[in-house]
């Protein structure tokens, strides 16, 4: 027994089999970075980001202030159509609605034009998910995605189905610029006005020789005042189911309080700076009833920077934050300082 | 009855899916999960896409399938054999040398004289040493006759299945004859049959019967206090989801009624949905499904992962491996890692833990006189060392090299020729159960039982009496040179009751002697009136020699009658057959004939205490950890060691000795200890005591009270007895906890369990057994964690321990390195886990109140789906399984570090409370800074970004980066490994994403893969990342700055510490402080020898291993061996 023990411990030596290997991992001896709170790391972050909020802050809310806006509520103003509206049983009556407005400058630059709903829930799961992409994409399928608008009882199937395609807002502006009594129809560019990969990615009208037979089989959706193909009679490209108007429709919003782009206005003749100061006049064609469920509808001319539209939170918030970092840079400072006299080491 | 397919796998190769699922849905959270699924598949309520809740739980089920596969994998390897799956109990066995037995066989005969087997119990009960046994002779005559064999017709009875490994009684009746059956006849599952051609074992107990499996089943589940937390905290969360869910529920009820009833215009209420509160109703089970993920899936899986990773680190510690027994440390339980670094309270073993368990006959007293020490020339007593001259032994060829002696005179009497001196020696070459092997000649090995014989008979050995063969029933010893032949008629066998053992010789003179030695206290009662007064000098030597540390034996004889002798071996004859009580009436027996003694001496033997086990016990008690010593040593003996590896030492106030004999004496001593540690807990207005009187039944948790200084107790395990009792126990574990070290001695292991169950019981403490030796099975089996010592005493106690290691000292790195690391890493992802999951899930309660309740997620489905799996799994695993807040050498020379985990600060409610609300917060950032920034706003070329996929992009984008952010602040030990995970998750996130987003999955995959190109027009957009920036800034500064003020205002320990990593010079110190305190090892240890266990009767049964012992080792008439009659 002790022969053997001493015979072991020679070995042992030697590191015979059971020995763990020496290797850094297996002993936890990595190389390692360790990184410390110590007092320069944290003021220094402080007052850096506080410093680089302040300025984003600030450079925000400067670019944010240079964006000019028009926004009108028209679900007042043009509350004869909006009554119409209440009941279902008119809904081939055509209803038109005039806004006049005053631009006391010009607004220049590129000028769009959006309407703004309040109010609507387009993000309800729900109807949010009530679509059929692979319709969009022109492959005919049938599928029940798109409840509760998918097929009629006679089973014909909707072209687009789905309960977002059937609300699409279908109230049309037209805006006309009023100088010394003539007036002037203000150009507008109805197409570009969606994404890129939307328009030529995410919607394809289905393969026919023509749309019409390309739908042929199908219906419109029950609130839809004419079929899919006749979105835009004029142009073969914006029509179907790539009509802009439509796509931009079918992104749906996030909130309950969104806008939509719903056109630009096309920089020619004395609109090629913006829209000169003066008096101007929306021609609406009132269809979309909102007034059930308490929603609002807003026709909006706005411009654009390069933090987007002319939301002010962003500025606001960075400037806050700024602040209130900076701030608690010099209290950490202060507090330090009162503690550095302090004995914070180990009493072994 | 019964036969021998152990089932030790659960699954075969096609009940294994089926089985494991069903097992894995047992599981509280796996069967959350399938609830789920279930939710899912109503459409009125299916709120997500099936594969968010199916890929998850597939993958989950997957991970631990593979794991339990895996672990059943090992498992049947080691134990499945085929090939013995069909033995039967009463079938006839033949096995061959270096079989491995698999059933519990009685040996009916084999190739050896005497048909003696030889086996190894490694596996049984970890011992290297052969044993052997023997057939009755009845049987043995059967040979390898399989004629006769297959004719044997005899009837076993046999106690009932048990897993008492040293224990077996049974009778076998043969042609009308009973004979008897103990464990010298038996064969166990386990062993391997050694130097034996073949034998043949009829078997007893097949399969489970087994005593090795009877043995193995009763390891109870432990669980962690973490794990228990997380239960509750689980539960907590159920509640608050079911909460969230009422809420949303509710505001869907009222803005069904108020603004959905009106919307349906343009979205129909669904099929079936006619009211408002039906609605609701339906919308709490979506909002289920949808906010499920505050209670993660991968939550068990990950805590699995990690406890079984940082498993590994202990099983690779080469600081932990002991390179003379090639002994690395194991984890032999995976899952209490985290527990280690909680530890409040260790019980430990002495014997063979604190000490090594290796005997040197030191020092002797024979017949009034003294040896062992060296005295100079004038008198004076010199300090032995290495330089010492030793004793010469070389007139002894047989004489064993390794021992040492410094005494001359003690030589000097032997050659003199003093018969008491001669008698003393020829007591310890014939009172012993040693077995001597002797392959060469000259080359004696002894192969003892207990180390303390093994030095004795080598200490006779060297002078001159050398202890040289055995066969059943002689002794053969080489006297000063001269071979003589003992008849061994009698071994009255040691046990913890009798304390002691004798022999019954004759020598080859015709003289019949009763040789003894045993305990003082014990033998002292049966001397002889006549050596009163050797018995008051040998009591000054004993005092001496216990003074020193040493461990003691008296060694008694007497001359016996022939006639009495010959009456009392018939008697005894009787006894050995009786199949009840047998036991006790052998021990009335020994008792009558061990009387009237006369006193030759004592021993003394040097215990020797293992490597650094006082520098280990000062660093553990640095870190907080009390220390309790549970030993069956005598009381002076177990103090003199507790001082000699500094538990016990002169700078305490006062150390009680609670020895009282009757219940009130103890309570009095308790009372009086108390007393002078905190007066004021007698008062009425103490705390304790209030709580205590308004006592419901139900036992409390006790405070931990602060002494008045520094105290130790010392308790005997009889007062022990009294104050476990119920009516004392609460003042026992009040006065014991009090003090920084507590002492049990003489207590058996029962009492050790008892003790750790007592301070288990009022203490909310993390308690931990140390030891390494059967008797410590039950405490190590009842303490939170049970560490065995693979030491001399066999593997029993590393067999039902969680942890094992070579050595004592491996605990504190055990502890204070890898249970702090663990419990941690453990506190950390649970913080870190609790906090990404609220985080995430809460935005999505946010947005109920933005989008008409109506079970609207944030974010995309495939990102719910890879949130948890992928994006985030791996930075945090990475953190887990490798951050050190400071390196193992702080962590070990500021044991200070080691306190939190005992106090729990790192993970507890409030803790968890804490993330919450950071969850909160950060969900409230994470959801209004975008909204914010989104609402009514285009981009900067007028398009629409306001919209929902835009916005679910950015939330994600901005969730997994500040919960990157968040896991960078956490981590304090950056390994290659962790930027890897880090940077790549976050890469691998825009990768999936842009890919999920992209043209061609859209147009395989229509359905599931809608956002297409939201990543590119979103993401491209200045105010999409100045608003993730804000995000992230303002989840994230807050938290730097409240951790940077709570290192300065309240620092924790490790805080503290590693202020110091800057300044290397002080770690030199520390080192250089520590090396000086490892030099204090002075003292001897010393152990009341206990559990010498049921001396096996082998001296009767060993057959003659020496060819070179010359005379006549064994007789012709050996068939009349004592088992003949029987």
């Amino acid at each position: 027994m002790k022969n053997k023990m001493s015979f072991l411990q020679q070995e042992g030596e030697a590191c015979p089999s059971r020995c763990p290997d020496n290797s850094a991992f297996r002993q936890q001896r990595l190389p390692a970075w360790k990184p410390q709170f110590t007092i320069t790391a944290v003021l220094s972050t402080f007052f850096l980001t506080g410093m680089f909020c302040l300025s984003v802050g600030v450079c925000l809310i400067l670019s944010a202030n240079s964006i000019r806006e028009i926004q009108i509520d028209y679900s007042d103003k043009c509350s004869d159509c909006s009554k119409l509206r209440e009941n279902s049983s008119n809904w081939n009556k055509e209803c038109l609605c005039s806004v006049n407005f005053t631009l006391k400058e010009d607004i220049l630059g590129d000028v769009f034009m959006y309407y703004g709903l309040q109010n609507f829930y387009q993000n309800h799961r729900r109807y949010a998910i009530s679509r059929s992409d692979a319709q969009l994409l022109g492959q005919n399928v049938n599928n029940s995605y798109c409840a509760p608008f998918t097929t009629y009882q006679n089973g014909t199937p909707m072209a687009p189905c789905g309960a977002i395609a059937n609300s699409m807002f279908n109230d049309t502006f037209d805006l006309f610029y009023n100088l010394n009594s003539s007036v002037t129809q203000v150009p507008l560019l109805k197409t570009g006005n969606s994404w890129w990969t939307d328009k030529n990615v995410k919607f394809r009208n289905p393969k026919s020789y023509n749309l019409s037979s390309a739908f042929a089989g199908t219906s419109r959706p029950p609130y839809w005042q004419k079929p899919v193909y006749l979105l835009d009679e004029e142009d073969e490209r914006n029509n179907g189911y790539i009509n802009d108007d439509f796509i931009i429709w079918m992104r749906v919003s996030a909130f309950a309080t969104f806008r939509n782009l719903y056109r630009r206005v096309r920089r020619i003749r004395q609109f090629a700076d913006g829209l000169p100061a003066g008096n101007y006049t929306f021609h609406i064609s009132y269809n979309f009833p909102v007034t059930k469920f308490k929603a609002r509808k807003h026709v909006i001319l706005s411009t654009v920077v390069w933090s987007g539209g002319s939301n002010p939170f962003l500025g606001i918030a960075y400037v806050i934050s700024g602040t209130a970092a900076t701030l608690a840079g010099f209290v950490i400072t202060a507090i330090h300082l009162k503690l550095r006299k302090r004995k914070t080491y180990f009493q072994k | 009855r019964g036969n021998n397919s152990i089932k030790t796998s659960k699954y075969n190769f096609f009940s294994f899916l089926p089985l494991n699922l069903f097992e894995q849905f047992q599981r509280i959270a796996n069967a959350y999960f399938l609830f789920l699924l279930i939710l899912q598949l109503i459409p009125q309520i299916s709120s997500l896409a099936w594969f968010t809740t199916v890929v998850p739980l597939v993958l989950v089920l997957a991970v631990s399938g593979v794991k339990d596969a895996i672990d059943d994998f090992d498992l049947s390897c080691r134990l499945k054999d085929e090939k013995w799956m069909n033995v039967q109990v009463g079938d006839i066995i033949r096995l061959e040398n270096n079989n491995f037995v698999t059933a519990d066989l009685l040996l009916l005969s084999s190739s050896e004289p005497h048909s003696l087997t030889y086996i190894e119990t490694a596996e049984l009960d970890g011992e290297t040493n052969l044993k052997v046994k023997q057939a009755l002779t009845v049987t043995a005559e059967l040979g390898e006759d399989l004629q006769k064999l297959t004719e044997f017709n005899g009837e076993v009875k046999c106690e009932a299945p048990n897993n008492k490994l040293d224990k077996f009684t049974g009778t076998l009746t043969l042609r009308g004859e009973k004979y008897a059956l103990d464990n010298e006849k038996m064969l166990l599952r386990g062993c391997i049959i050694r130097n034996t051609e073949w034998c043949f074992g009829l078997v007893i107990y097949a399969g489970p019967d087994t005593k090795l499996m009877q043995n193995s089943g009763k390891t109870t589940f432990k669980r962690t206090s973490i794990d228990r937390l997380m239960n509750v905290l689980v539960l907590l969360i159920f509640a608050f989801l079911a909460l969230m869910c009422l809420i949303l529920a509710i505001g869907n009820g009222i803005w069904e009624y108020d603004k959905g009833y009106y919307f349906q215009v343009y979205l129909p209420w669904a099929e079936g949905v006619n009211s408002a509160s039906y609605s609701g109703f339906l919308m709490f089970w979506s909002y289920v499904i949808i906010l499920n993920t505050v209670v993660p899936i991968s939550l068990y899986v990950s805590v699995e992962i990690i406890r079984l990773g940082n498993s590994f680190y202990i099983d690779w510690d080469r600081k932990m491996y002991y390179p003379p027994k090639d002994t690395p440390a194991q984890a032999r339980t995976t899952t209490l890692n985290e527990e280690l670094g909680q530890i409040k309270y260790i019980f430990s073993d002495k014997t063979g833990t604190l000490t090594q368990n290796i005997m040197c006959f030191n020092k002797c007293s024979i017949h009034g006189k003294s040896y062992g020490d060296v005295y100079d020339m004038s008198g004076q007593r010199i300090e032995i060392n290495e330089k010492t001259e030793k004793v010469d032994f070389s007139y002894n060829q047989l004489a064993d090299p390794k021992f040492a002696f410094y005494d001359h005179s003690l030589v000097e009497a032997v050659k003199l020729g003093d018969i008491q001196t001669h008698r003393f020696f020829r007591l310890l070459s014939l009172c012993h159960t040693v077995m001597p092997e002797e392959k060469k000649e000259g080359n004696l090995v002894y192969q003892a039982q207990s180390p303390d014989e093994g030095a004795l008979v080598t200490a006779a050995r060297n002078f001159g009496f050398v202890f040289r063969a055995r066969t059943p029933e002689t002794i053969t010893v080489v006297e000063m040179g001269e071979t003589k032949v003992y008849k061994l008629l009698a071994i009255l066998d040691f046990n913890n009751v009798r304390k002691r053992m004798s022999v019954i010789v004759r020598s080859p003179e015709g003289d019949l002697t009763l040789y003894c030695k045993g305990a003082d206290t014990i033998l002292y009662e049966l001397l002889h009136s006549s050596c009163d007064s050797l018995k008051e000098e040998t009591t000054e030597h004993l005092n001496e020699f216990a003074g020193e540390g040493l461990r003691t034996l008296v060694v008694a004889y007497k001359n016996l009658d022939e006639e009495y002798f010959q009456d009392w071996i018939r008697r005894h004859h009787e006894a050995s057959t009786a199949l009840e009580g047998r036991e006790d009436k052998l021990s009335e027996l020994y008792e009558e004939i061990e009387k009237d003694l006369m006193l030759l001496g004592a021993t003394a033997i040097e215990d020797k205490l293992q490597d650094g086990v006082p520098q280990t016990i000062e660093t553990l008690a640095r870190a907080s950890i009390k220390i309790w010593v549970l030993t069956g040593d005598k009381q002076e003996t177990a103090m003199n060691i507790s001082y000699s590896c500094n538990l016990l030492n002169d700078d305490m106030d006062d150390v009680f000795v609670i020895e009282g004999s009757t219940s009130d004496d103890v309570l009095k001593e308790l009372r009086d200890a108390r007393k002078k540690m905190k007066p004021e807990s007698f008062l009425d207005s103490d705390e304790i005591n209030i709580q205590f009187e308004k006592s419901s039944k139900k036992p409390k948790v006790l405070p931990d009270e602060q002494a008045n200084g520094v105290y130790g107790l010392v308790i005997t395990g009889h007062s022990l007895a009294y104050g476990l009792e119920e009516n004392l126990e609460l003042e026992l574990v009040r006065t014991a906890c009090m003090c920084k070290v507590v002492i049990c001695c003489r207590v058996t292991p029962l009492q050790k369990a008892q003790v750790v169950e007592l301070v288990k019981k009022y203490k909310k403490a993390v308690t931990l057994a140390i030891g390494d030796g059967a008797n410590d099975v039950s405490m190590i089996k009842t303490a939170h964690i049970g560490v065995g010592i693979s030491g001399q005493e066999g593997m029993q106690a590393v067999l039902s321990s969680d942890f094992s290691f070579a050595q004592f000292r491996y605990l504190q790195r055990l502890l204070l390195v890898h249970g702090r690391w663990s419990y941690i890493r453990m506190c950390k992802f649970l913080k870190y886990f609790f906090y990404k999951n609220f985080a995430f899930t809460l935005v999505h309660f946010w947005y109920g109140f933005f989008s008409g309740f109506s079970a609207q997620t944030v974010y995309d489905e495939w990102f719910i789906t890879l949130y948890n799996l992928v994006y985030t799994s791996l930075p945090v695993l990475g953190m887990s399984l490798f951050d050190q807040d400071v390196d193992d050498r702080w962590s070990l020379l500021f044991p200070q570090l080691y306190v939190p985990g005992q106090q729990n600060l790192y993970f507890n409610k409030t803790v968890f409370v804490k993330c919450m609300f950071q969850g909160i917060y950060s969900s409230l950032i994470l959801f209004f800074i975008p909204y914010g920034a989104m609402y009514n706003t285009v981009r900067s070329d007028g398009k629409a970004i306001a919209d929902y996929q835009s916005f679910a992009l950015m939330v994600q984008t901005c969730l997994l980066i500040v919960v990157s952010v968040q896991i960078c602040l956490d981590t304090s030990y950056w390994t290659v490994v962790n930027q890897f995970f880090i940077w790549g998750s976050l890469s691998v996130y825009f990768a999936i994403t842009f890919t999920m987003y992209s043209d061609g999955m859209y147009m395989i995959f229509t359905a599931s893969f809608p956002f297409v190109g939201t990543a590119r027009n979103t993401l491209s957009q200045p105010n999409v990342w100045l608003a993730i920036f804000l995000s992230i800034t303002l989840c994230v500064l807050p938290v730097v700055g409240f951790r940077f003020l709570k290192t300065q205002l309240r620092p924790t320990p490790s805080d503290k510490v590693r202020k110091y990593l800057i300044k290397p010079e002080i770690l030199q110190q520390h080192l250089r402080r520590l090396r000086r305190t490892s030099t204090r090892r002075s003292g001897y240890a010393f152990a009341h020898q206990h559990g010498f266990g049921a001396l096996i009767m082998s001296g009767r049964n060993m057959r003659p291993k020496s060819p070179f012992a010359t005379t006549g080792t064994f007789s012709p008439n050996s068939d009349k061996h004592k088992h003949k009659g029987l």
